[in-house]
Formats: structure tokens, sequence, C-alpha cells
């Protein structure tokens, strides 16, 4: 361990203290206007908490030792019990990766020194976007860009207030903007139904409008606004889009027909008045095209783990074109959020230590990537791999995927564990028991994380150098 | 220890050797004159050898959300080219977007000792730091952008106290831990965010009530100010429009005299001469620059392949986008604070254009007269990614090797140059200024780029071939602070380079308007925008240099 894990110094830390300009490291958007105040291992948020920030901020401090088979040891004794582990493997797997920049970079190092694999946790909803980056790319915005320049807010089949308390308020409804001269004030277009539209509220919000359709035909609806935008007329095409966004125009016929899904009931011919496309008008649809179309600066919202339907991928990169569309005549820009638990910090260190975004094998000793292949769920379901290290910093609820292969876990006190790992390494929550830096959702900014003096508990990072040392 | 390279040939511009037989000592990282009779440790027997200080890239996109962002976007870029970990180094991927480990270790095996990110927004220094803090073997700095982020064009534009422009110039410099600052496609960044597709250098900002112009001259006026030793970096407006020479001969004389910088200047030497509409520039470029000793290029040379552009001028790669190719890119607009543009680029020798683009590079280089105020680059990955160096300093000093590679371009391009007509071969000497003692000087790194006493022992030793590619590709030794950590083209011990930066004087009371910029505008706090130097040397990634500014004037 190093000098920073000053928690090591608990016997000397002020018995209370308050803390101004926390980052909050507790979801994707990282708002660092907190303050907390701690008196002894107990933080409580002053100002500026959401929910998910009281729940992290305050949640209990449990007891926890290093354990090796259950019983509580030395962490000397656990570091070496897990790097006997790692040694025996042919092909660990690092997963969780919830961690802080310091934590990736160590993952990352045992793993290339180890040749296993790396995946992050959350990969699964990130690569929704990731997919889109690396075929068609896309136009986006950042937080504060989207926040002084937006007249208008289309937040796609995503329930933004739920995931993320504050952006709203944040974002959207600010009291304050920098450009207000030209536009003062926003709409709010929520697609989807059953969306919290609460929080789109206050001085600043013009009019807010829902397309209701279920979350996970949202493609759907944007591929009839994408086919607007570009000045195709709907009534010329057959009805049926499918779930994917695909126009499935062409007729399906032959022997292959029986392996597609069966296609949806035509729906009767109708005017563009009454003709729906899943639940949303085609007339609400083209006034939405003409919203757009003159929106200053439109920005679309959505979050990844939002998204959660089989090849949502494909509605990513509908919002992705649609975005460059209109591009052609106005400014609009794309907002991912989401970005909980350090996801998109692993993104960013992967891509920038080994020139991809994790879902990386070391196991020839080359980083070679494969955003299928490498997915550490997968690999396990399909009993790949012959050890797991997980580690899960930050959210209690980051547990392992069911497995028999041995598993060493780093992980948060409290920890949801389902079965007793071989080793349990408890470690501190960065922004909480020690410094660290994340980056933001918008993969553009980020923030150091204070070190709020909770508990003695090591950094993810060093015991993984501890452990790479140990090999 | 004391280590004395013996016989080599030494190449110093900086202190005017020129190729004589020299030894060269060595003593706690440093270039030494050792008394008489001193006991040597270690000597190298380098007869025939060729002695120049380590490599200094001035201009190199290797570090930052943008960078990453690109190795992202080209999975296929690296798959070609995975490289496996050994028991010194880390496994990493290379070829047009280099990993950063790899970044490091192939500047360190073609003899470079010093890399500089040209474009870190205040918004992603950290990130940009962390990017060079995981660059090994070099050292490295970063130039801050500043031009499109509204903070300063609402000084400009409101008219505030000049002192306030400088103190909020400097401040920034210190919360991105910059060594200089850059400006790229002044105001328009910003400008394409009101979406205004084109801004020239005179056009009227579509909500401020300035012009680019006002932008470059502010700013160049208040780095002099500041003592900051490297002029205002300026990527001009209106990149890679035919017919931008015009706005880059007005840049130069919109200076009328102050110090400037002009970089990747092939990307803004268009004329729009002939059938197509688009024809070379570099020879009035390069008459006015001999006349104007105020300012300095880096040329931003295009070399034929794979490569993906990446710019904060978001403005201008939105419209180069349909150029992309594989078929993808990334456009972003940035914290009111900047933007950046991402796409893919194949530059093909038998295309007019790309033909065109690379005579217009060569020619700048053999038209300028002061190799002092000419500084070799490709804009690494713009115009080609960095370990084609050696390739082009090859076309700088072999005429033949030269005509040689016109026989394999779209002829049709050479019309539209002066090229063909161009016999100068750089010599060793020229060689040294451009690529070490230029920028050193340039950036105000003063105990790098130069073998004098005192100087960091930064030393790459040459096989003297007459294969000029083959020389600068596979240097025999490199050392890094007097230690050896490449031999024959390959790393043999990895060390971590420090972090330049300079820090002009600024008065604290800037904080007050711009903590309540930040509350009332940012989604950050201003006290976490700022970088601290623990952020950066943390973990064993280096040190701090401050290097030297001159006093504030006024």
């Amino acid at each position: 361990m190093t000098a920073r894990d000053e928690g090591a110094g608990l016997g000397e830390r002020p018995t209370s203290e308050l803390y101004e300009n926390v980052t909050c490291p507790f979801c994707g958007l990282l708002c660092d206007d907190l303050e907390i105040s701690r008196t002894g291992s107990t933080l409580k948020v002053l100002k500026n908490g959401c929910g998910r920030a009281h729940g992290g901020f305050e949640r209990t401090l449990h007891d926890a030792q290093p354990m090796v088979k259950g019983k509580a040891v030395e962490l000397s004794q656990a570091i070496e019990a897990a790097a006997g582990l790692i040694k025996k493997a042919q092909l660990p797997l690092f997963g969780g990766i919830a961690t802080d920049v310091d934590g990736v970079r160590a993952a990352l190092s045992i793993a290339d020194r180890s040749c296993g694999v790396i995946d992050h946790a959350l990969s699964e909803g990130q690569f929704r976007n990731l997919k889109v980056l690396q075929s068609n790319g896309w136009i986006m915005s950042t937080l504060t860009e989207a926040r002084n320049r937006a007249d208008l807010f289309i937040i796609v089949g995503t329930d933004a207030h739920k995931l993320h308390g504050r952006f709203f308020e944040r974002i959207v409804c600010t009291p304050e903007s920098m450009f207000e001269d030209m536009s003062s004030k926003r709409t709010v277009v929520f697609i989807g139904e059953g969306l919290d539209t609460s929080a789109a509220m206050g001085p600043r919000i013009d009019e807010v409008i829902t397309l209701p359709c279920k979350l996970d035909k949202v493609g759907e609806v944007l591929a009839a606004l994408r086919a607007r935008l570009r000045g195709t007329d709907l009534k010329a095409l057959e009805p049926a889009n499918d779930a994917t966004g695909m126009v499935s125009g062409s007729k399906r016929t032959g022997f292959l027909s029986n392996l597609l899904p069966k296609q949806r009931t035509a729906k009767t011919p109708s005017s563009p008045r009454t003709q729906t496309i899943d639940g949303v008008s085609l007339a609400d649809i083209d006034a939405l095209a003409e919203r757009c179309k003159n929106a200053r600066y439109g920005v679309m919202v959505w979050a990844p783990p939002g998204l959660n339907f089989p090849n949502a991928d494909l509605t990513v990169q509908i919002i992705s074109d649609v975005v460059k569309n209109l591009n052609v005549t106005t400014r609009f820009a794309g907002l991912s959020l989401g970005g909980n638990d350090g996801v998109v910090s692993g993104a960013a260190v992967g891509g920038w230590q080994t020139g991809y975004p994790l879902r990386v094998s070391y196991a020839t000793g080359k980083p070679e990537y494969d955003s299928y292949r490498y997915s550490i769920g997968r690999m396990l379901a399909e009993k790949e791999g012959d050890l797991l290290l997980w580690i899960a910093t930050f959210s209690p609820d980051i547990v392992p995927p069911e497995t028999n292969l041995p598993t060493i876990v780093l992980g948060t006190p409290g920890l949801k564990l389902k079965k007793t790992p071989d080793v349990f390494i408890p470690v501190g929550t960065p922004g909480m028991d020690h410094a660290g830096i994340l980056v933001r959702c918008d993969n553009v900014v980020s923030l150091p994380l204070k070190n709020l003096n909770r508990a003695p508990l090591p950094r993810a990072a060093d015991v993984l150098a501890a452990l790479e040392a140990a090999l | 220890m004391l280590i004395k390279l013996s016989g080599g040939k030494v190449y110093d511009p900086a202190n005017s050797v020129n190729g004589e037989v020299r030894d060269v000592y060595v003593d706690g990282g440093k270039i030494v004159s050792p008394d008489y009779g001193a006991r040597v440790d270690k000597e190298y027997d380098l007869k025939g050898r060729v002695i120049m200080a380590g490599a200094i890239d001035p201009h190199t996109h290797i570090g930052g959300g943008k960078v990453t962002i690109a190795r992202t976007l080209m999975p296929e870029d690296h798959q070609m080219d995975e490289v496996a970990h050994t028991e010194l180094t880390r496994a990493g991927t290379g070829h047009a977007l280099p990993s950063t480990m790899i970044t490091g270790y192939r500047y360190a095996e073609m003899g470079y000792t010093a890399g500089f990110e040209p474009a870190v927004l205040p918004a992603n220094a950290r990130q940009a730091h962390m990017e060079l803090g995981d660059t090994p073997m070099i050292d490295k700095g970063g130039f801050v952008m500043l031009g499109s982020d509204d903070f300063i064009l609402r000084l400009i534009s409101e008219k505030k106290d000049f002192e306030l422009i400088k103190d909020y110039v400097a401040w920034t410099m210190r919360a991105a831990q910059a060594i200089a600052v850059k400006i790229v496609n002044p105001g328009g960044i910003s400008a394409f965010k009101f979406n205004q597709r084109k801004l020239d250098l005179d056009e009227r900002h579509p909500y401020y009530d300035l012009t680019p112009r006002d932008i470059v001259v502010t700013l160049a006026r208040a780095l002099i100010e500041l003592g900051v030793t490297h002029p205002v970096h300026v990527h001009g407006c209106n990149l890679g429009i035919p017919g931008n020479v015009e706005s880059t001969l007005a840049t130069i004389r919109a200076a009328d005299g102050l110090p400037l910088h002009l970089t990747h200047i092939q990307f803004h030497s268009y004329g729009t001469e002939g059938d197509r509409h688009f024809s070379s520039g570099a020879a009035r470029i390069a008459e006015l620059l001999n006349k104007n000793p105020n300012v300095s290029i880096d040329v931003g040379q295009v070399l034929f392949g794979q490569t993906c552009t990446a710019s904060g001028d978001s403005m201008r790669l939105y419209a180069g986008a349909k150029h992309a190719d594989p078929k993808r890119w990334v456009v972003m607009d940035i914290e009111c604070d900047a933007g950046c543009g991402i796409v893919p680029f194949r530059y093909r020798d038998k295309s007019f254009v790309h033909a065109l683009q690379w005579a217009i590079g060569l020619e700048t280089f053999l038209l300028c007269e002061d190799p002092w105020r000419i500084f070799l680059t490709t804009d690494h990955p713009n115009g080609a990614p960095f370990f084609c160096y050696p390739h082009l300093i090859r076309l700088l000093m072999d005429r033949g090797f030269r005509q040689d590679m016109m026989q394999k371009v779209n002829p049709d391009a050479l019309k539209y140059s002066s090229l063909p007509t161009l016999n100068r071969e750089y010599s060793l000497y020229e060689i040294a200024i451009l690529t070490r003692a230029g920028p050193a000087r340039s950036l105000g790194l003063k105990d790098r780029g130069h073998l004098g006493p005192g100087a960091s022992a930064d030393i790459t030793v040459y096989f003297d071939k007459a294969d000029r590619e083959a020389m600068f590709t596979k240097p025999e030794l490199v050392f890094k602070n007097g230690e050896l950590i490449v031999r024959d083209g390959k790393v043999i011990k990895v060390v971590q380079g420090a972090t330049h930066v300079s820090r002009p004087e600024y008065d604290k009371a800037i904080e007050k308007p711009l903590k309540e910029y930040f509350d009332r505008y940012h989604t950050m706090r201003m006290e976490n925008f700022k970088l601290s130097d623990d952020e950066i040397i943390e973990g064993g990634r280096g040190e701090i240099v401050v290097q030297p500014t001159k006093a504030r004037t006024q």
C-alpha cells in the first residue's frame, strides 16, 4: 500500500469534518457540488444530494475483513492466496472493473501480465453505444454545452429522472443559461411511455410533449422520424417496421422466411392523420420533425442502460442518423447519459492503453478485441476461462455473475455476494475512502474524487498492484 | 557515473556544432564538461556515428479525449499492429493511433525524447494529462486551447481590461497545466455551435461582437506580455479549403510583428488555380514567411496511407466528414469550451488532391529559408502517423529519392506545385535544427534539444547511413537523462519522462469572476476544474518541470 490510502492514518483523522465541492461517484453525471459532513465513519450529504447520492454516501459501513474461503485473514495472506490462484490460471477473467481510473489502470496491468481477459460489469449497455461509434460515428454534445445551448431536448426511451436524479435540475431546467437572449425557453419531448416527466418543469420549460410508445419501440418511432426528415412518404412503404428499426419492406418469401420472426399484422391503410407508428400518430411524428428542423440546438438524450432490449444498438444508430440528418441545416447533437460504476472510465482507460474499450483478451500476450467473444458474462455462461477476479468498489449491487470458477472479489464492504468467493478483499470506495478520478458520462470531463476519510480501506489499485507484484 | 561518448560526429545547432568529431560527457543525467583527467566510468566508442540531442516533436496528437475517441473509433487500425508484452514493456496496439505505452516506446525507438500534445481542451485537461502520464519514455507537455471558449469570447467582445484577459490566459494555463496556448479555428468552433459553417479572419462571429482577427491578435499579445516563450500556436481559419492561402497570408500580416506560430501550415496553403481549382500556395506563404521573422511554422506533412484526422476544429472536420474513409466519424461540441472532430482518412498517391497536399508540404519545407522557424511535423496523425518521420527526413535530404517518389504520385498534381523545380537538400545540421534545436528554443525548453553542458542528457546516436530513412528509423543508442533506454532501435529500459509546463503570473482575483461564471453556467466547480500537480505526478508518473517565463509586462 502507498501513503496515498490516507485512511491508514485513521487514528489521526479529526472526528468530524465538512467537505465542499465533493464529487459524487454514484452515477455517470458526477455532480461535483455536494457538501458532505463526516462524523466518525458516518457521512451525511448536506447539500445537492439526490436519492442515489444519499444512498451511496450514507450507506452503512459494514465490517469487512479479508477472507480466504470464508475465513478472516490478514490482507497479506489474502493477497498471497489470490496470487496463487492467478498463477495457476490459464485464462483469468478480470470482471466488474467498477473502480476509478487508477483501478482500471491497475486491472489492465495485471490482466496484461497474466494473459487474461478484461471486461466491465456494465459493458452490455455501453456497447449499445460503442457499436454505433465503431460503425457509424456520431455528433455529440456534453453536459455544460447542452445546459447552456439547447432549446429542444428529446429524451429517448430513457427514464432520465429515475436514473439520474439531478439531470433535469442541472441540465434542462437551470435557472440561467449563457445564451438567454437567443432562446430562453426549452421544449422537452419524451419518446416512450411511462417515463417520469415530473422533473421537466419550471420557468425555463416551454412545452413538455410525450410520444407514448412501448420503450422497446422507440427505435421504430425514430426510424419514422428519420424517414420523414429525409422526405420519405411512409404511406408508400409497407407499414411494418420491426423492433430493430429496419424497414422491413422487402417481401419475406422462400424457406428462410420461416426462420424470421413473424411479421406484425399489417395495419389497415390509413390517412396520415390517423396512421400510427407503434401508437404514435404520424401527425405527431411530423410535428416533431418540424420542431427538430426549427430548433437552434437540439439535443437527443438517452442512457444506454435505459434502452434495455435486444439490439438496442440499432436504436442508438437511428439516433445518430437523425442527428446527422438534422445537422445538414441546423445544429443538433446526441447526449448519452448512463456511465455509472466507472464504466466510462473503463472504456476510456482501455481505449488509451490498448486501443480498445475493454472486452480485450491478452491471452496471446497481445491485446485482442472482440465485443462479443470477450464479454465476461458470455464467457462465464459458456464455461470459458478458469478464474474470475471481480472488482466492485461503488455499488453493492455490482455482483459477479453465477459461476463455479474459483473467484477472487475485490469489493466494497456489504457487496451483495450470492456465494462466498475463494478470496474476498474489502476495498475502499473512490471518493469516500480514498481520492481518485472518474470520467463523466459525456466522455469528455473527468473529475477528481475526494478522500472523505470514511474508512481505512485500501484502494483497489493498490491491492491489484500488490497482487501483480506477488505473481 | 561519468559516461563518455567518444569519437562521434556531433550535430548540435544550439551550440553551433556542425558535424565536428567531439566527445560528449554525461554525469548525473546531465551533459557535463569534466575536469581534465576525470575518471570515465563507462565509454562508448562511437567513431563514425552521428550524435544529436534527443528529438522533440512540437506538435503531435498523442493524448486527450479526441485521441482516445479516435482510437476507439478505429479498431481495425490496431488489429494489424497488435504488440505483445515483454519482460520490460506493456502490450498495446500501434499504427496511426497507437496506444499510450506503444506511443512512448516507438517515439523513443525512433530517437525522440519529447512530444507535445497541442490541443488540450481545458475541460479535458485532466484526461489529457492522464494519457500523457501513461506515455512512458518521453518528456511531454500540452498546449491549452483557447479562443472558442465562451469566457474569453465574452472578455474580448465586451472589451474588458486587457490585464484581466491576461490573467485568464495565465490562470487557464495553470489550471490545465500547459506550457503554451493554442488557438484552433479562432472563434470558429464556437461559431459552429451557432450553426455557422465558415468563419474567415475578418468575418464577424454570429453571436459575439468580434472577429477571428481580434482573437488571434489578443492572444498573441497576451502571451508576449505574460512572458511565455512559445508564441500563440495558431491553427488558422478555413482548414483544408481551396483558397485558404489568402486567410493564412492575412493572418501573418495581422500579427503585425507580434510573434506567432502557424501550425500544420500545409493544410492552410491552398490556392484555387487550374481546372480543379486547387493549387499550391506554398510559394506565396514561404515568400511572406521569409520576410517576417516573427512567424514560425510547422508543416503537417501529408504522407500516403491510412490514418485518422483528429482536431479541435469541429467546424472544418464536420465539413470534411463526407470524405471519411472508412465511413464513420465523430464531431463534438464541448462544454462551452471547445469542440473536436475525428475523421478517418486514407491519403492516396494517385489522388490529385492528396498528391498535391503532399507536394505542398514538401515545397513549404524546401522554400522556407530559415530552419529555425520551421519544424518537422506531420501533425500526427492528421497528415501521417509519426512513425513516418524518417521517410519524410529522407524526402528532404535526398533529391534523387524525392524525384523517384514524384514518379509515383498523380502527375497532374505536380503541375500545380513548384516541387519538381526545387533542388534543395537538407543537411544533417538543418535536420537537427528542425527536429531538436528549433522546437526546444521555440517552446522555451532551456535544458532540452542541445548538447551543451547543463543540458539534460537526452541523446540519440545514429549509424551514419546514406539511406537517411534507414538511419533515422533505427538509432543505435538513445539516452534519456543519461540512462541508456534504447539500443539498436529497441527499448531496453522503461523510464518515465517529465511534464513540461510554464506558469506565467496572474492576479488571483481572476477567480472571483471565474467562480461566478462556473457556478452560473458550468456543470463543474471551478475548484475541480483546476488540475493539481499531484494528479500528474502521483503513481510514479515522472516530474513536473516548470520552464522559465519572462517577467510580465504591460
